[in-house]
């Protein structure tokens, strides 16, 4: 009998122990990996260091290096023009989709795994298939000239000042679709019962989507930005692929820009000072979003 | 109603074509390139089916191609993205599982508090991570190796994989764990007699989401594994982009057609629990 | 079976709210402890710390004479039904019940022989091998009370079983709980929010409000004798009527002045008049439930007072018709034979069965007679 008890104390603190134990070491990971590190990101950034890293501290010459270089306000400008068209065409497209699809369509399953599937391909695979489909000499505009458009050109993937704009192009080709299946989510969420009521009082098809079912989306609407706006600032592998930041530096984004200096040019303190930039931005763009996020779920 | 307006109903149809046709193109025209000849390329259009189907591109991207200084094609590359994506998708996940297992039925003082703070990693750009982890993972030996690709993606993926599971724990009813303890299971014995076996859909779209989240990557790829070991994302962007000699469109597109496989493959097969993956992470995420 | 004591038990978050407020209440082996009251007043909170699954701020909770407070929920020798029924959902119904056993590495053959018995007591043989996806709301309940007998525990803990079950199957296994626990002897306690059931499954009743237990006692004694306003409006139903009223004097008699449209009258209380002299003059709370205000046939009194009121609404509800009257300026509910009741509008006169009565102090709520 106080066999089985002290058997029994000993599962007892197993079991007050255990939890904790076991989340251990994801918590130790993410201490080391994620605030040590933006931590010691954060160092280097005031540092001189260069191609090797050095501790000493600097002051703020890493980040005045970055604000007098040209490149680095490129790919803020990019990055503005960028993020600006591909959140607001995402949201065009995903919305107007979502509500055309909300009409019981016919093959609605076949048609959203189209419009879907971009999601499930690397942001390289996105990018060389724009690349080629952009191609100025073979690509599409080939294809328009070929149908008797001989003036027609379409070369905004070597325009200087239009290449961001093929980035736009594939990032809503890619994202697009996602954008789609929330919204879809969303409105078949809505309860049955208020469309109904909104009939009854005489509401026509557009109206109760612009009244009523539009407007209870804003929870998801707000999903839906942060998503995008995370996309967005951390977009390196589509740029990549796709421009490659070029022609020149016309379609840099920070992102590029960090690694670049960081890895290729030997330019620790730089690449370090432009990720603390970024990090700064997505807590400036993400914080707002996500208190306008719970509070705007709260009130629905 | 739209059901009654034959016209308007045409139009949402059309619409909706319209959008399928803008979705598919890339692939259409992928998949054709990647069959015609380089001078069926030149000459003929792009959206023309190949004069002859020819599978010499395929073989040549599989095996052949230069991607840098190497002209293996790309066999090696999935292999290594294939090593890499396994073992850091399954370790991901099993920690994912048992760690929302604990944050959501054996909640303990300060455990919401911890939560939120692993739920951060969702969210930083990864870029302020990069210049310690390259240290770090020189310092440990495993840069430049698969190994060091498999703990980065374990270490940043678990963030996500424990918001999946602990948003799937939340919705069972802690009596279901009460019960079980009153039953005189306890920690493991209730995990695993009672919740594991339950939790067969969520385990479905969170392998699915880490597969597709860490075979797409190319950023940490191009940082922390050059040459031998890099991933095949990184592998086709160089491929991609090298600049000499002729460039071959059709071994492009067969190359990226072959980097995209898996993902596809699982997108086609368990397309439902992807849509799932990626709502579920979007609701809370 | 056993005992059980809760002696002084508070439970404090963490956050500094108080649940539970110090509790005392003890029962003895093969009692029906049941504990009632509104949502939020600590009843599941108590339910769970006899169970073990909540710590104890302070106090003592002692099974059978053995204190507890630092035991595990399987070390207590308990066993206990949810209300949302926690069947394991990947387990048949067999594995279900047994699973306790299991644990407890019981040999093969008494738990098969337990599965048995206990299956065929709740008459559920022929669900034995489906899983609780496939069962009905009732069988699920039926399934959750097997898993605890299974366990023949010391104590048996009831946590809204009957919650989740439509109105008719509800009455159904009240009754099946009720003669269980008359054949097996058991000691049981069993939270509900429901006074019907708190009233007819319970040899004691607990009843609770913001962390304090209000009464303790059986449970004709609580619904004839209730301690306060809250536990009088909260047993009983309809439930009683209360009339603000004042306390006057009229030769040797202490009444209440109750009044209509028509005039008023005073009902002479045949209370203790030392308690009342206290409160002539002043305003106090007259509670009088509603069978207590009936026809003269229903009554068959002699002696009692009676009232001409008029009625403003009728409920019949089969045996009895229920009329409200307006007293006081309160809507007032009088339970009357069906026969006897009068239309809206009409006037009635009604028996006023003052025995019963019941005043409260307005500003402390507690009872005065």
């Amino acid at each position: 009998m106080s066999g089985s008890s002290s058997q029994g104390s000993l599962h007892a603190l197993a079991d007050r122990w255990l939890p904790k134990l076991v989340l251990s070491p994801t918590l130790a990971a993410s201490l080391i990996f994620v605030y040590g590190f933006i931590a010691w990101t954060g160092w280097l950034s005031f540092t001189e260091s260069r191609l090797m890293p050095r501790y000493e501290w600097a002051g703020f010459v890493q980040y005045q290096a970055l604000f007098e270089n040209e490149r680095w306000w490129t790919t803020a400008a990019n990055l503005g023009i960028f993020g600006g068209l591909f959140i607001l065409f995402c949201l065009l497209v995903g919305l107007l989709m979502a509500v055309l699809l909300d009409q019981k369509i016919r093959a609605e399953g076949a048609l959203r795994t189209v419009y879907l599937y971009p999601m499930a391909l690397s942001f390289v695979v996105t990018g060389t298939a724009w690349k080629w489909m952009l191609n100025p000499d073979m690509g599409l505009q080939k294809v328009v000239v070929d149908l008797g458009f001989t003036d027609f050109t379409f070369d905004w993937l070597v325009n200087p000042d239009m290449a961001i704009y093929t980035v736009v192009i594939a990032g809503v080709w890619q994202s697009s679709g996602f954008v789609m299946a929330l919204f879809l989510a969303g409105l078949r969420g809505i309860d049955d019962s208020i469309i109904k009521a909104a009939q009854v009082d005489g509401a026509s098809l557009p109206t109760i989507y612009r009244r009523i079912l539009i407007p209870s989306l804003r929870p998801v609407f707000f999903s839906v930005l942060l998503i995008l706006s995370h996309i967005a600032i951390k977009s390196f592998d589509l740029v990549m692929a796709l421009t490659g930041g070029g022609p020149g530096n016309s379609s840099d984004v920070p992102a590029i820009f960090m690694y670049q200096f960081a890895f290729t040019r030997g330019q620790l303190g730089v690449g370090a000072a432009s990720a603390m930039m970024m990090l700064i931005t997505i807590v400036a763009v993400l914080v707002p979003l996500m208190y306008m996020e719970t509070r705007s779920a709260k009130r629905v | 109603m739209f059901k009654n307006l034959t016209v308007g109903r045409a139009l949402v149809y059309a619409a909706l074509l319209l959008m399928a046709i803008y979705y598919l193109l890339p692939l259409y025209v992928m998949l054709t390139t990647s069959f015609k000849s380089l001078d069926d390329i030149r000459e003929g259009n792009m959206l023309a089916l190949p004069q002859l189907w020819q599978g010499g591109a395929w073989s040549k991207a599989w095996a052949e191609a230069c991607t840098g200084v190497e002209c293996n094609g790309m066999q090696g590359f999935f292999w290594n993205s294939i090593k890499m994506t396994l073992p850091a998708v399954a370790i991901s996940t099993l920690l994912g599982a048992v760690n929302g297992y604990v944050v959501s039925m054996w909640r303990f003082k300060g455990s919401d508090a911890l939560f939120t703070m692993l739920l951060v990693g969702c969210f930083i750009p990864f870029q302020v991570v990069l210049l310690p982890m390259a240290q770090l993972l020189g310092l440990l030996g495993l840069a430049n190796t698969t190994a060091g690709l498999v703990l980065v993606h374990v270490v940043y993926g678990t963030a996500f994989t424990t918001l999946f599971f602990r948003n799937f724990y939340i919705t069972v009813p802690d009596e279901l764990v009460k019960a079980a303890r009153i039953d005189g299971a306890g920690f493991w014995t209730i995990f695993l007699r009672i919740l594991l076996p339950i939790s067969g859909p969520i385990f479905v779209v969170c392998i699915i989401w880490q597969f597709t989240q860490i075979w797409n990557d190319f950023l940490f790829g191009v940082v922390f594994a050059a040459g031998e070991s890099q991933p095949i994302t990184v592998a086709l962007n160089n491929l991609v982009n090298t600049s000499t000699g002729v460039k071959e469109y059709n071994v492009d597109m067969a190359a990226a057609i072959i980097a995209a496989l898996p993902t596809l493959f699982v997108y086609m097969v368990a397309g439902r629990y992807f849509v799932r993956g990626l709502t579920a992470g979007a609701v809370k995420g | 079976m056993a005992a059980l004591s809760i002696n002084n038990v508070c439970k404090t978050y963490a956050n500094g709210t108080d649940v539970l407020k110090g509790i005392n209440i003890a029962i003895g082996d093969g009692e029906f402890l049941i504990l009632v009251g509104p949502s939020g007043c600590g009843k599941s909170t108590l339910l769970n710390m006899i169970a073990g699954l909540d710590d104890i701020s302070s106090g003592d909770i002692a099974i059978g004479n053995k204190r507890v407070n630092e035991l595990s929920p399987k070390d207590r020798d308990i066993a206990m039904v949810f209300q949302s029924y926690a069947l394991y959902p990947s387990m048949t119904v067999r594995e279900n019940i047994s699973f306790g056993l299991e644990i407890r590495k019981t040999p093969r053959a008494e738990i098969d022989a337990t599965v048995k018995r206990v299956a065929e007591m709740l008459q559920i043989t022929h669900l034995l091998e489906r899983k609780p996806g496939q069962m009905s709301g009732g069988q699920r309940q039926r399934v959750a009370m097997g898993r605890a007998l299974a366990r023949n525990p010391a104590i048996f803990l009831f946590d809204e079983p009957l919650s989740n079950l439509d109105a008719k199957l509800r009455v159904e296994m009240r009754t099946e709980i009720k003669l269980m626990h008359q054949r097996l002897k058991s000691t049981i306690v069993y939270v509900t929010h429901d006074q019907i059931e708190a009233m007819t499954l319970g040899d004691k009743i607990a009843v609770m409000k913001d962390g304090i237990v209000q009464q303790f006692g059986s449970p004709q004694d609580i619904y004839d004798n209730p301690a306060n306003l809250f536990v009088a409006g909260f047993i009983g139903s309809p439930s009683m009527n209360f009339i603000p009223a004042t306390v006057v004097q009229s030769g040797s008699d202490i009444g209440v002045k109750i009044c209509d449209d028509n005039g008023c009258v005073v009902l002479p209380l045949p209370h203790d008049k030392a308690k009342l002299a206290a409160f002539v003059g002043k305003e106090v709370i007259f509670g009088i439930r509603p069978e207590q205000i009936t026809d003269a046939r229903t009554a068959h009194r002699d002696g009692l007072p009676v009232m001409a009121c008029h009625i403003d609404v009728i409920e019949p509800t089969g045996p009895d018709t229920l009329v409200f009257v307006s007293l006081n300026n309160t809507k007032v509910c009088c339970r009357t034979h069906p026969t006897e009741a009068k239309y809206p509008g009409e006037s009635m006169e009604l028996v006023f069965d003052v025995s019963k009565a019941v005043l409260f102090d307005p500003a402390t709520e507690a009872r005065i007679v």
